[in-house]
């Protein structure tokens, strides 16, 4: 084809009823082609790049892990069952999963949990580190956010942020069926108690969604982990102790 | 086509040239067509940003004009808007699959933008108004004009949004700590500013020249 042929294309008027007669067979026709072509196309990709981006998702996880647990270098995967926890098969997907993270020689050094809540834009997804041992949370992490770039995704960036995970208390009432303190939220600089997450100036809503997804799981996990705490710490060294099922 | 093959030849290399360069500026489709408005004024909020859409958009964009380019002929003018479509959400989801198994941090960056390239209308009426009209060298040099300069768009925007709103320029400080950021700028209305700001600039510089001749 030549510029010839593109100056006649683009002469022909536009308007609808102009075209050319085409029986509707042969639009269904390729209509279905291309459908058929892209949905083959499609199905490869995905099975092409499916073991890759498993693996990269489960490599994500394990570095988050570790890094929300310091002195962590193994670990395993418990769930949740009546209020027991039990080693997690390979195969299984539960909802609800606790990764519990060993030290070199075997100890449990603490627990990594995942958690969740509505933020700013979308579903907040993060991933804390606790110590059985302080009772407190000691690392934190997002997994997914679609947070305002600049604004709400400061949770990841600011580093005074992150610092109230440092060493946050979720320590469980005297009776262990609650926390004693729950997780409260403090304006920018006014945190005084362990227990309360600061603020983030120009991100409330997203830092508060922070507080209270932490806060939520915390009043549910802390209680299970603590009675557990002994499942836990068994875990690494003799785990078909736990796997009864 | 009765042309000899040398003249074809040397029509066709300074055809390509000029249906890559008018993207870039004549024919840019966001400061001069403003095409693809969806895409420059929600995700050009960081310079990091501003340059991925446009490097994905670009890579669809060819992907679509070349496919659309070769098909021109089977697809009936009937139908051809619900195919481009077809073609352009197509290539979307393999390039999503492809980033994500490419690189999980790039892909968690950008996840939610992906996605938006299928409504960026930039793609479609380029498919609609050249590919399907025209050879699949001139569809692809066209589209990659058009990609070239719709990246250069969202980056004009995305760094001065970006030192602006957030004191920093792909990620780097580059305006002082005592600078108080315009949080504004990242916002959705911070986006229209800047458009309108590049729109007065680029009007007022074609109105001089066009004054001058």
């Amino acid at each position: 084809m030549t510029a010839s042929d593109t100056t006649v294309a683009t002469a022909i008027p536009d308007t609808p009823g102009q075209p050319p007669e085409v029986s509707s067979v042969r639009m269904i026709m390729t209509m279905a082609g291309i459908g058929i072509i892209s949905g083959i196309l499609l199905v490869f990709t995905y099975m092409g790049t499916l073991p890759t981006i498993e693996k990269n998702k489960a490599e994500a996880l394990e570095r988050a892990i570790f890094d929300v647990v310091p002195g962590a270098s193994s670990k395993l995967t418990f769930t949740p069952e009546d209020g027991r926890l039990r080693l997690m098969d390979p195969s299984e997907k539960p909802a609800e999963r606790y990764y519990a993270a060993y030290g070199n020689d075997g100890e449990l050094v603490g627990i990594a949990v995942e958690a969740s809540g509505q933020g700013f834009a979308d579903i907040v997804k993060v991933l804390y580190g606790y110590d059985p041992v302080c009772q407190c949370i000691v690392g934190f992490k997002v997994l997914a956010t679609k947070e305002t770039p600049g604004l709400g995704d400061k949770i990841e960036t600011d580093p005074a942020f992150v610092a109230n995970f440092e060493a946050l208390d979720v320590s469980l009432s005297a009776d262990g069926t609650t926390l004693a303190n729950e997780v409260v939220f403090a304006k920018p600089g006014k945190k005084i108690n362990p227990w309360e997450v600061e603020g983030i100036t120009g991100a409330t809503i997203t830092s508060k969604a922070v507080q209270k997804l932490i806060n939520t799981s915390a009043m549910n996990v802390m209680v299970i982990l603590q009675n557990n705490i002994q499942v836990l710490r068994d875990g690494n060294t003799s785990s078909q102790h736990t796997d009864q099922d | 086509m009765a042309t000899p093959a040398a003249s074809i030849q040397t029509k066709t290399s300074s055809e390509s040239a000029e249906n890559f360069i008018k993207g870039l500026w004549r024919e840019n489709p966001v400061f001069v067509a403003l095409l693809g408005m969806c895409p420059v004024l929600a995700v050009t909020n960081s310079a990091i940003n501003a340059l991925a859409i446009g490097a994905a958009s670009t890579f669809v964009m060819v992907l679509s004009s070349t496919i659309v380019s070769l098909a021109q002929k089977l697809i009936p003018k009937q139908v051809r808007i619900a195919s481009y479509i077809l073609i352009i959400a197509t290539f979307v989801t393999v390039t999503e699959y492809v980033l994500q198994a490419l690189s999980y941090e790039v892909h968690k960056a950008l996840g939610a933008f992906i996605a938006l390239i299928v409504v960026n209308c930039m793609i479609l009426g380029r498919a609609e108004a050249f590919a399907s009209r025209n050879n699949l060298r001139q569809a692809v040099m066209d589209a990659l004009g058009m990609g070239v300069g719709f990246t250069v768009a969202c980056l004009s925007l995305g760094t001065v949004r970006e030192i602006l709103g957030n004191g920093t320029l792909f990620g780097f400080q580059v305006l002082g700590s005592e600078f108080e950021p315009w949080i504004v700028m990242i916002l959705p209305p911070g986006a229209f500013f800047v458009l309108g700001m590049w729109l007065l600039l680029f009007n007022w510089i074609k109105h001089r020249k066009e004054a001058a001749e």
